[in-house]
């Protein structure tokens, strides 16, 4: 104690750590918002990367649940949807232009979100978040069917099957957009992600953020400092709703109408999956995975109609191998590369990603091959000009042989070797 | 004379099992208070019931002359009431300043505040700094909480108990599992803590007990046999009864 301030401030990360880990993140984030636009994405890779836009801050507020709060929910979807929702109703509201809603910008429809988010989670969150652990999924669960099911039933909120649909080229514009063509919408989803990754990153840094981590490590210890755990559970709850009802509101006015497959389970367990491939240890983690998932939802399902087998699998490998996901892959990989070590570690890298390759190669034969059979339409899977048929006893080589070298590869870079 | 800490006819039972039966004990403030008696005794129920872990099934705990029974832990915690536990209970993925930093927080008024950066809390921090400081942790204040070795656990399990300043402090066999001189300093540590606080302890370590109690209960069977000075404990006849064997050396020892 003799030099308070001294210990104080060596304790602490330092001015010029705080502005490399913190602030220049965030810098290069905003920096590749704005440059994207300058490569000319074409109109449909303008779509995908609204898209994804929408589900990182999705994801993000997944993640203040299930990696920061210890919460994992399987109805996360409702939050997005009951505040998609609400977005497209003060749309519509806004198209009659009646009273107040004839002032109001469509680019605000996120906001909007964020509070009808923040209070379907107030709501919902009051019962379900008295319990963690199994409790709290199962609540998750049975609200998500409920809400799921109550959208259907009340045609005037939810629009029964077909949904509500919105027209975005109403109300006064913002910053000059229209929002008419989807490069400018583009930059309505650019803003509001930055908002969404600075919002959800600036709650973290709270004495409450930090607080639901301590609530997550140690319930009991927290009751113990002066805090009520379930107090603490219901306000990360609120904030996730809200956050995701602003998801809500950017899809609102990105794809104009929500239906309540929106609010279901498939988009919930959806969210579960990209934020946990992506890394729920991380903060970036869920970043992450909304791109590479946004990405393969898009793209893989335009080569097979098997990929949703292959995102199932690839799930399972993830939560079995690589529990700290994409994210743990790319700091554990920066570590080793500052330590020095990147040498012996491009070896081991080779064999797993042989190990991969032929595991996946004999996946993909295996799969594609029996769903073709399957069919009975005596189509043939045909990659790379082979015929492969299930009478071919190559299919069979290559669906076995490959198969077990690969995971004979796995295996040993997962003892270190390849050194 | 004030008292800090009232327990009237407390009794607990689980089933058929009475843990505690019966227990009165009056602790003043300033007090350094010792609770002792052999495995099984229910010290630890006692503590659970005092700090609001459980209920009582029957009687009264009362804190500064208020009730507490029936009431949570957290909401005794806010009342001045702090306790440490005998398994070390910290948050492992935390580093050890962000543990003590959790224990801060409350007492300095930020409760759950969501507008506010944790960094820029300048009292925060610095009480944080200065916990660290007197528990000698503060060269381990960046590390992970799980890779401290056993003995800083047990240190950093008391320093999250006295973060939020408590007046009461309820510490659980703290230096269980410790050797000699880590012993020496926790004892140390704890008798800086506790200056100009109530404290109440339950420890094995006779040396320890007898070092640094103003009074000892000797708990048998949840009971209380003897409550008074460590020489009149010493002299009891009923407790070197309840302590026959190994643990009456161990009261010859430090006499």
């Amino acid at each position: 104690m003799t030099d308070m301030t001294a210990s104080h401030a060596a304790l602490e990360p330092s001015r010029s750590d705080k502005f490399r880990q913190r602030t220049v993140p965030l810098i290069l984030f905003a920096v590749v918002l704005l440059v994207i636009p300058l490569f000319n994405p074409s109109r449909s890779m303008v779509t995908l990367l609204n898209h994804m836009g929408i589900t990182i801050v999705f994801a993000l507020s997944y993640n203040m649940l299930l990696g920061r709060a210890g919460l994992l929910s399987f109805g996360h979807a409702v939050y997005m949807g009951l505040g998609g929702y609400f977005a497209v109703h003060v749309m519509n509201w806004i198209a009659e232009g009646t009273g107040i809603w004839g002032s109001v910008p469509m680019f605000s429809m996120p906001a909007f979100g964020f509070g009808a988010g923040a209070l379907a989670g107030a709501v919902i969150g009051w019962p379900s978040c008295r319990r963690a652990g199994t409790p709290f999924a199962m609540i998750s669960l049975g609200v998500a069917e409920l809400v799921a099911a109550a959208g259907f039933m009340f045609d005037s909120l939810f629009g029964g099957e077909m949904g509500i649909s919105g027209d975005r080229m109403n109300g006064p514009e913002l910053f000059g957009l229209s929002l008419g063509p989807v490069d400018e919408v583009y930059w309505f989803i650019a803003f509001w992600t930055f908002i969404g990754v600075l919002g959800t990153y600036a709650f973290t840094r709270t004495p409450l953020g930090k607080l639901s981590e301590a609530t997550r490590d140690n319930p009991e210890r927290v009751e113990f400092v002066g805090y009520s755990p379930q107090r603490v559970r219901y306000l990360v709850f609120i904030f996730a709703g809200a956050f995701a009802g602003m998801a809500g509101g950017m899809s609102a006015v990105q794809d104009e109408i929500f239906t309540p497959e929106n609010l279901s389970l498939i988009p919930s367990g959806a969210i579960l999956i990209a934020t946990y491939v992506g890394g729920i240890r991380y903060f970036t983690g869920p970043i992450m995975g909304a791109i590479v998932m946004t990405y393969m939802g898009s793209n893989l399902s335009d080569y097979t109609a098997g990929w949703l087998l292959y995102l199932g699998l690839m799930f399972v490998c993830v939560v079995m191998f690589l529990p700290d996901g994409i994210a743990g892959i790319v700091y554990g990989t920066a570590d080793t590369i500052r330590q020095g070590r990147a040498g012996e570690m491009w070896r081991t890298w080779m064999l797993r990603l042989v190990g991969l390759a032929l595991v996946g190669a004999a996946i993909i034969t295996i799969v594609e091959v029996a769903f073709r059979w399957s069919d009975g339409y005596g189509e043939v899977f045909e990659p790379f000009g082979l015929q492969l048929t299930v009478e071919n006893p190559l299919t069979w080589v290559i669906g076995i042989l490959s198969l077990v070298l690969g995971i004979l590869a796995l295996r040993r870079a997962a003892k270190g070797g390849g050194k | 004379m004030t008292l800090a800490l009232e327990l009237k006819d407390l009794r607990k039972s689980f089933g058929p099992a009475k843990i505690i039966q019966g227990v009165n004990l009056q602790i003043e403030k300033g007090e350094r208070h010792a609770i002792i008696g052999p495995n099984g005794a229910g010290k630890s129920t006692l503590f659970n019931l005092i700090s609001g872990r459980f209920f009582p099934s029957s009687g009264e705990v009362k804190l500064n002359g208020e009730v507490i029974s029936g009431k949570r832990p957290f909401e005794i915690n806010r009342m001045g009431l702090s306790r440490s536990f005998q398994v070390s209970n910290i948050f492992t993925n935390m580093t050890v300043r962000e543990n003590v930093r959790c224990g801060v927080l409350y007492s300095m008024g930020y409760g759950m505040s969501f507008w506010r950066n944790i960094g820029n809390l300048k009292e925060v921090s610095q009480k944080t700094a200065q916990i660290l400081d007197e528990v000698g942790l503060l060269d381990k204040a960046n590390l992970p909480a799980a890779s401290l070795p056993y003995a800083d656990q047990r240190t950093l399990e008391i320093a999250i108990t006295i973060a939020g300043g408590a007046e009461v402090i309820l510490l659980d066999e703290p230096t269980a599992g410790m050797s000699h001189s880590e012993t020496d300093r926790a004892v140390a540590l704890i008798e800086k803590a506790s200056q100009g606080k109530t404290l109440l302890i339950v420890e094995h370590d006779m040396g320890v007990v007898f070092g640094m109690a103003d009074r000892i209960s000797v708990l048998v069977y949840g009971e209380i046999i003897a409550t008074g000075t460590p020489e009149e404990i010493r002299g009891d006849a009923k407790v070197r009864e309840a302590y026959l064997g190994e643990d009456a050396q161990a009261l010859e020892g430090v006499a």
